[in-house]
């Protein structure tokens, strides 16, 4: 792995000069390399960061194929590393009028990683040198505690999907008390929600008083206020007392609570696991925002090397070249989903549609389609608009907000679903729906999300670790629960429960027989499905099952 | 329908057979009525003017170093990676040691190539427990629904893909498909077969009668040799130096003989001699019978395929490459087919007659005379059906194999529109009571249709076990 050359480097500072013209934001130092087969080799294992911590399954060829959500990227191949200075990979023999495409699109990723809040967390970091240090760590430990440090990676990387970014990203985004006391906090926050657990009607009828006393109090009006909850709810001040010298528990940070509150590894002895869980944490925190981001952080970097390629002075004479290798990267295929194509194609119709101020509450009141079609206020504000969105959005709410029935139809979407042929073994492919929000779904449905598992704090005591899964319409996948549990328990030191949702039963619809060739299938019925609430209990390293 | 076909089920009919179970047949000659044309990617049968769709391509499958730059790595077999599969087994011997579940799987058993070029490639694989969401639940077809974009009227079909992935793209794993040699295949069938008795302490068997092979020699002190040698053969030399003096007359034959008056001649003096030797090996002879009956459509082909390349490899492995292996598939005829890749890709179509693929086993054995050179073992992958439902031609054709054969497997692997209940070859044999007689000769394995990779070396062990 060594630099590119200093010719290419200029093309590169060519490329920040115009980006930055552009309106992208980042950092000065970047860092190229050039990688050969070989390189990759190694690099993509170990998901293109040199300095990662060894582990002998980044050696052994890993299964994807049961869980569909993966937390490390599924394609390492990832040209642009998120650190200080930001690192990218490059090809040997790339001409430079590709290199000039590339850098901008690297440039996009850099301004994307450097600005989406999503990544907040990993602004103040050098991961690949925070990556080293753990290397060295876990060499460390790996050199006094042998293979039993293995064990202990696994038993954390089985774990490493639970580790509630978004708890850290709130952490990091709370917004600045403005004279609001702990005090009103603790009651509107947990008081009532946690504890009284009253419901919404109720919830809004007491901000609503507050908000009152305080209007009508003036300074006096927050005591007003609590006057009468301590007269409602007589524990209020003693349970207020308690609560905000607590601190906080994770429970939906299973590794944090883990690391908190594991009476095995809180022993003397065990002590050096609590290192490994850390950096099994760091790892997996760091890569959160990477994979929640796919379709905008490649559209917006393809969305940027399209724009600043076509303004570049230098690659005159390569336009035929360039639209080639674009089209070929952006093209929407015919069945399939390409985070570039889609997220590009929706940054470009975001913009259009922010130019024309169709996001605005007078657009929103438009019904008659004719109307709305010839709507354009010329607001101009189209590329600011776009930057916002690409400084606070994700994946999800990037296309549930702004794929709308206008983009599918332009663009010619669809929802493609396949059946069967047995006899000819092969999958037949059909227009499904063309509707936005089946589109939505869809997109929803492939995008990361691990499950909903929290830490029940009053079922977890000294003798068992309560775990919940709070189900969402998907049960977990069956055969990884024993393992995943095992290692769980040796990391608690102690029995562990998992409550989970399973199916019971499913009544399949008749099976019918394919339709002819070139005819539209007939859609199959839904399955009927009945769910059960089920406990799991690893013991001893033994698993039992029962019913709720 | 083939009109022998349409014969023969009348004559079922009029034999008063279970209408029921009649029309399942019907069904199945009717299905399946096509030919045994290879089943696989290269020619899965597309419909003309519909668009084919090589690979559907999900949103985390693209990045920038293999979308933009084209950049790919040769997957590298594991060996590149590793130090040796010696030592990851050696890894995950020691997990069960400590506690643990092992956690190496055999990844890709078969890479089917034509021209006798097949591969058996072993990849170890693992997976990454966590809990994760499972999509597949509904036990529909796997996968699900993805984007598109172009022309189309909602229902409309617009391309066909191929169920099997293609060589070289998709889960491309383990050694590519280059131009390998047989020896490669032998090379990796041999590591499976290490790996599935180290990994899954399947049995050894017995050496049986040894055999004529012309590829090792041994050296031994078996040859005589007059005047030196290595070890002097005293009984030998003692006749020897009586024939000598007995010629000379001082050894008369009716008195008693005086060893004094012998006359000892270096010459007579016989030795054994270290020389070379013809070592005998044990020599194995696997026939691989397969339905392939429409029947057999799915997921009971695969779990007997690949337990016939396990045993194909694990007996390589014990056999230290003295095995030679035929292939017979059956519906109500049998044929012997060249190699794996036909064997492996044959679709299936037709009814079916166990008999049939028995009988003609027993034919090339008397034709050949194979029964004098080497062990046999036969396996017999089915689902169970059996359009003779008795058993009244299967079961002498059985005997007369179990004559010479070391070893008799047969799997039945369940199919789910079967009734459930016991299927027509697992009744027969059950009933002929040759499994009790003759366990060492005969075994039978009867897996549903969940059958995993462990389940599938279980019913290994259980055919091959001692």
């Amino acid at each position: 792995m060594e630099l590119i050359d200093q010719h290419a480097k200029a093309i590169m500072e060519g490329c920040k000069e115009r980006a930055r013209d552009a309106g992208l934001c980042f950092q000065d130092e970047t860092l190229e390399y050039i990688v050969t087969n070989r390189d990759l080799l190694e690099l993509s294992p170990k998901v293109m960061i040199p300095t990662m911590y060894d582990y002998w399954v980044h050696d052994v060829e890993v299964l994807k194929g049961k869980g569909r959500y993966e937390l490390y990227p599924s394609n390492p191949f990832e040209t642009v590393v998120n650190t200080r200075p930001a690192i990218s990979y490059y090809n040997d023999n790339n001409p430079d009028w590709l290199n000039v495409m590339i850098f901008y699109h690297v440039l996009g990723h850099i301004d994307f990683f450097q600005n989406n809040l999503y990544f907040r967390h990993t602004w103040d970091d050098d991961f690949t040198g925070q990556a080293l240090a753990d290397k060295r760590v876990i060499a460390r430990l790996r050199s006094e505690h042998g293979r039993w440090v293995d064990y202990v990676i696994e038993f954390a990387r089985s774990l490493d999907n639970l580790v509630d970014f978004h708890g850290l990203l709130s952490d990091l985004h709370r917004p600045r008390r403005d004279g609001v006391s702990t005090r009103v906090d603790y009651y509107f926050d947990v008081f009532l929600q946690e504890r009284k657990k009253v419901r919404i009607n109720d919830y809004v009828k007491e901000i609503e008083r507050y908000n009152v006393c305080l209007r009508t109090g003036g300074a006096e009006g927050e005591e007003i206020f609590f006057g009468e909850v301590n007269a409602r709810y007589p524990e209020f001040a003693a349970l207020f007392e308690k609560g905000d010298r607590e601190p906080r528990r994770h429970t939906r940070d299973v590794l944090q609570f883990l690391l908190d509150h594991s009476p095995f590894l809180a022993n003397e002895e065990n002590r050096w696991m609590q290192d490994v869980l850390q950096v099994v944490r760091e790892t997996s925190l760091y890569f959160q925002p990477q994979i929640r981001t796919k379709i905008m952080n490649e559209g917006w970097a393809s969305y940027w090397h399209e724009t600043l390629f076509m303004q570049d002075d230098r690659i005159k004479g390569h336009e035929v070249d360039f639209a080639r290798v674009n089209s070929a990267v952006t093209a929407m295929p015919r069945v399939g989903l390409n985070p570039y194509a889609l997220g590009m194609r929706l940054f470009y119709f975001i913009e259009e549609g922010a130019d024309k101020g169709r996001y605005s509450l007078d657009f929103d009141f438009l019904r008659d389609a004719d109307q709305r079609r010839e709507f354009d206020r010329h607001t101009g504000n189209g590329r600011n608009f776009i930057f916002a969105v690409r400084e606070n959005y994700n994946d999800f709410l990037f296309v549930n907000t702004f794929v709308e029935q206008d983009f599918i139809d332009r663009n010619k979407l669809f929802v493609a679903d396949k059946v069967m042929d047995e006899q000819r073994m092969v999958w037949r492919w059909y227009v499904k729906s063309r509707r936005a929000d089946d589109y939505k779904a869809m997109i929803r449905e492939s995008l990361y999300h691990p499950p909903h598992i929290t830490v029940d704090v009053d079922k977890t005591g000294e003798d068992t670790l309560y775990l919940v899964h709070h189900f969402e319409g998907m049960p977990l996948v069956g055969e990884f629960i024993q393992n995943t549990m095992l290692g769980l328990e040796f990391l608690w030191g102690g029995k562990v429960t998992l409550e989970t949702t399973e199916v019971k039963s499913v009544k399949k619809p008749d099976v019918k027989q394919p339709s002819l060739p070139g005819m539209a299938p007939d859609p199959e019925p839904e399955p009927e499905i009945t769910w059960q609430r089920v406990r799991y209990v690893m013991k001893d390293r033994k698993l039992g099952k029962g019913v709720v | 329908m083939d009109p022998r076909l349409e014969a023969y089920l009348d004559r079922l009919q009029a034999a008063g057979a279970d209408p029921a179970r009649l029309a399942r047949l019907r069904h199945e000659a009717v299905d399946g009525g096509c030919d045994h044309g290879p089943l696989d990617p290269w020619s899965a049968v597309f419909t003309p003017g519909v668009d084919v769709l090589r690979g559907v391509a999900g949103i985390y499958d693209q990045a920038d170093l293999s979308w933009i730059q084209a950049l790919s790595v040769e997957n590298g077999s594991y060996s590149v990676r590793i130090k040796s599969l010696d030592d990851l087994m050696e890894r995950d011997k020691r997990r069960e040691k400590d506690g643990f579940p092992r956690k190496i799987r055999i990844g890709k058993l078969v890479k089917p190539g034509r021209g006798g070029r097949e591969k058996v490639v072993v990849v170890p694989t693992t997976v990454e427990e966590k809990f994760v969401h499972d999509p597949n639940f509904r036990e529909q077809a796997e996968g699900g629904g993805s984007g598109g974009s172009g022309e189309g009227e909602e229902g409309e079909v617009i391309g066909e893909q191929p169920v099997r992935p293609q060589p070289g793209e998709g889960d491309g794993a383990g050694p590519g498909q280059g131009e390998g040699s047989d020896h490669e295949m032998e090379s990796n069938a041999y590591d499976l077969g290490k790996i599935l008795t180290e990994q899954f302490s399947l049995p050894n068997l017995q050496n049986k009668g040894k055999k004529r092979s012309l590829t090792r020699y041994n050296y031994d002190l078996t040859d005589r040799h007059r005047g030196f040698g290595q070890l002097l053969d005293k009984k030998a030399t003692l006749k020897q130096i009586i024939r000598t003096n007995l010629a000379l007359g001082r050894m008369k034959p009716d008195e008693e003989p005086d060893a004094t008056g012998f006359l000892v001649a270096p010459q007579d003096k016989i030795y054994r001699i270290l020389s070379r030797e013809k070592d005998f090996e044990s020599q194995a002879l696997v026939f691989f019978l397969r339905d392939y009956s429409g029947s057999m459509s799915g997921k009971p082909t695969e779990m007997v395929v690949s337990q016939h390349v396990m045993i194909y490899s694990w007996i390589l492995y014990q056999y230290g490459g003295q095995v030679e292996s035929r292939f017979v598939l059956h519906d109500t005829e049998a044929k012997e087919v060249p190699d794996f890749y036909t064997y492996y890709n044959s679709r299936v179509a037709g009814g079916t007659r166990v008999a049939a693929a028995f009988r003609l086993v027993n034919e090339i054995v008397a034709k050949e005379n194979l029964a004098r050179d080497y062990n046999i073992y036969v396996f017999h992958g089915t689902d169970g059906d059996d359009w003779d439902s008795e058993g009244k031609e299967m079961l002498p054709e059985l005997e007369k194999m179990m004559g010479y054969a070391s070893r008799v497997g047969v799997t039945i692997a369940q199919n789910n529109h079967g009734s459930g209940d016991e299927t027509e070859v697992q009744k027969y044999l059950e009933k002929s009571g040759l499994l009790k007689e003759k366990p060492h000769l005969l075994r039978m394995d009867v897996m549903g249709e969940d059958a995993n990779e462990g389940r599938i070396i279980e019913g290994i062990k259980h055919l091959i076990g001692e």
